[in-house]
């Protein structure tokens, strides 16, 4: 169990090594010599030595990639050329949180909406309900969320005039604006994972119920309810929370479309500006973010597995 | 006047199984089952697989889904399980009558202890407080055979072998007291050694209490050793039944005689295993279904379906011993 969890973080530090190496070697790779820009157009050959010297590029790669993320982990992430701020401040304290909150209401909207509805699809398997369902999430899978998106925004938000159509406020400092601020958007973001997970819910349920120990349960008296929601939902969980966490991934390249559309200051904006204003430094910090956060989360799924099916705490 | 002999009034039976049949889609899986439980009395379902045996105690429990059940099933002071609204079910369920299933493996959830799913069943039938139940699930427990009781409450199924499974199983379907006991197959799935301990734990708890047992098997011996009433089954029909003792050493029916003979006997040489297959749910013949597989089969057979016939062997004229063939043994 131990060994196992040990082994676990041990590849997962891994893959964290491997994807900074990468994130590393992209600001290597960019067109431009960062020196240059720093100098404008004017320098004298013996400014530029001394400029290259100062910031280390004369060393090997290595020693290059230590310093960096040795400065990294400390937090210091370096200046931005346009902004002239400090991309940790930035990045991490003001973008980071948007887009967590708005990820955490999409999953928690697409958990609260799609397990009940799959649970009561599995139920009611092959009737008009699961008819209906069906064409819902099939549409929620297909439909594009900037479409849904601007959709949203015209009926809740210039027709009916219920939601902002755009701005954040954060729901830490101010917790029922930023609730409301984060409806719109939240939905935008789940439509698909309600929808994926509508479908999960239901083909795993399904099968579930067909167990001899769901008939036992039932044998032995179990009202419907119990035997669905304690011995039947029970027995999903781990399916859910695999492809919860595997989806994370999708989710985070959601935020991109949804805060573009809703105007939110999240790391998927923070992203697309810089990648059109070429801030390699800023897309590096995104892509260290973002990945370390999916990573993180596939690392907490595989941990939990234990907690959800007693049968894997026996494995050596 | 007063002379004649005061009779006891024959005990009403528990359960008497009236016309029961089953439709799965086209198919007819159950053909008009007629079977009576005495109260306290072990009644075995014999026959091959895909018999209807296992069919028969789902049907009972409510559990069959996907089917078309028809008849009547009277249980003794209840009314007709068929017919019982959902939820006078689920309260007849684990108390009045409970069942022991073919793979305890699968018929226990994985996610939780054996004990947390015995303590549930015991606190919502019973009523009990926390601290009653788990004193009565460790009874339980030591009363099947499962040594060190009180830690095995907190293993998981995965932790026990089959034979400690199946013993977690008849816990919980003994729980409650119920009045019949519907075992289906119980041993089919665990090692040829546990079998007989399984069955003799079945058989001796379920008498312990009073209570009445439906055992599905498909070994005759066995039934006629461990049973009190024989019924078997062929293609969905009743086609002999009986005291145990008629049903094996005086059958009528050439099918029961080849269920009879394919019992393995160490120097016996004439082994003779039933030839050929059961025919298909969509496919019956009109006569009789054992017609195509029968030694005796006459012109009538296929043709005519025979009715369950009363067997003249009586001793003393109380035997229900009957058999359904044209040209019996």
């Amino acid at each position: 169990m131990l060994l196992h969890a040990l082994a676990r973080i041990g590849q997962t530090l891994a893959v964290l090594f491997v994807v900074s190496v990468a994130s590393f070697g992209l600001l290597k790779l960019a067109p431009g010599d960062p020196v240059q820009i720093m100098l404008g157009s004017e320098y004298s050959p013996e400014a530029y030595e001394s400029l290259v010297a100062e910031m280390g590029l004369d060393q090997p790669f290595l020693v290059q990639y230590a310093h960096w993320a040795l400065n990294f982990v400390q937090g210091d992430w370096g200046t931005s050329f346009v902004a002239h701020t400090d991309i940790f401040t930035h990045a991490f304290k003001e973008a980071l949180p948007v887009t967590l909150t708005l990820a955490s209401f999409s999953l928690a909207f697409a958990i609260l909406i799609g397990v009940p509805l799959g649970v009561l699809s599995a139920v009611k398997k092959d009737t008009a309900f699961d008819a209906g369902a069906a064409v819902f999430a099939l549409t929620g899978t297909a439909f594009p969320s900037f479409l849904l998106g601007i959709l949203l925004i015209w009926f809740f938000g210039v027709k009916l005039g219920l939601f902002p159509v755009m701005g954040y406020v954060s729901p830490w400092q101010d917790f029922w604006t930023g609730i409301y601020h984060i409806i719109l958007p939240s939905l935008t973001l789940s439509t698909y994972f309600i929808a994926m997970i509508t479908r999960l819910t239901r083909a795993t349920l399904i099968e579930v119920l067909e167990q001899p120990y769901i008939a036992a349960a039932r044998a032995r008296g179990e009202p419907n309810w119990r035997v669905i929601w304690v011995h039947g939902v029970r027995n999903i969980a781990m399916p859910l929370v695999t492809i919860l966490g595997l989806q994370l991934g999708v989710l985070l390249q959601g935020t991109v479309l949804t805060e573009t559309v809703f105007n939110l200051p999240g790391i998927g904006q923070m992203l697309t500006s810089a990648v059109l204003g070429r801030e390699y430094a800023v897309v590096q910090a995104g892509v260290m973010m973002t990945a370390t956060l999916f990573i993180g989360v596939n690392l907490l799924v595989d941990l939990s597995y234990p907690l959800l099916d007693p049968r894997l705490r026996d494995r050596k | 006047m007063t002379g004649t002999p005061t009779l006891t009034p024959a005990p009403q039976p528990l359960l008497i199984v009236d016309d029961l049949s089953v439709h799965r889609g086209a198919a007819k899986i159950l053909d008009r089952v007629k079977l009576t439980v005495e109260k306290g009395e072990t009644l075995a379902l014999v026959g091959e697989s895909g018999a209807g045996k296992s069919t028969i105690a789902t049907a009972l429990m409510g559990l069959l889904s996907g089917a078309k059940v028809e008849g009547h099933a009277e249980l003794e002071g209840t009314g007709d399980l068929l017919s019982l609204p959902s939820k006078q079910l689920v309260k007849l369920r684990g108390q009045r009558i409970s069942m022991i299933f073919q793979d305890a493996g699968a018929a226990l959830n994985p996610a939780y202890t054996v004990g947390r799913q015995l303590i549930s069943a015991l606190r919502r039938n019973l009523g009990l407080s926390r601290r009653d139940a788990r004193a009565r699930a460790v009874d339980l427990f030591s009363s099947v055979g499962i040594n060190d009781a009180e830690a095995r409450l907190s293993a998981f199924p995965h932790q026990l072998s089959g034979g400690m499974q199946q013993r977690v199983m008849v816990a919980i379907a003994l729980a409650c007291n119920p009045d019949l006991l519907l075992a289906d197959e119980p041993t089919s799935a665990l090692d040829v050694t546990i079998q007989a301990q399984i069955v003799r734990l079945i058989l001796s708890q379920t008498r312990a209490r009073g209570a009445s047992c439906i055992f599905v098997l498909h070994d005759l011996a066995l039934a006629s050793q461990s049973c009190d009433r024989i019924v078997v089954l062929y293609a969905g029909q009743v086609v002999e039944c009986g005291p145990a003792r008629d049903v094996l050493e005086r059958h009528r029916h050439p099918y029961t005689r080849q269920l009879k003979s394919c019992v393995l006997e160490i120097g016996r040489q004439d082994l003779e295993a039933p030839e050929g297959t059961v025919p298909s749910h969509d496919s019956m013949p009109p006569g009789c279904r054992f017609a195509t597989r029968c030694p005796r089969a006459l012109p009538r057979c296929a043709a005519e379906m025979p009715p369950l016939t009363p067997a003249s062997d009586d001793r003393d004229g109380a035997s229900d011993h009957a058999f359904a063939c044209w040209n019996p043994e």
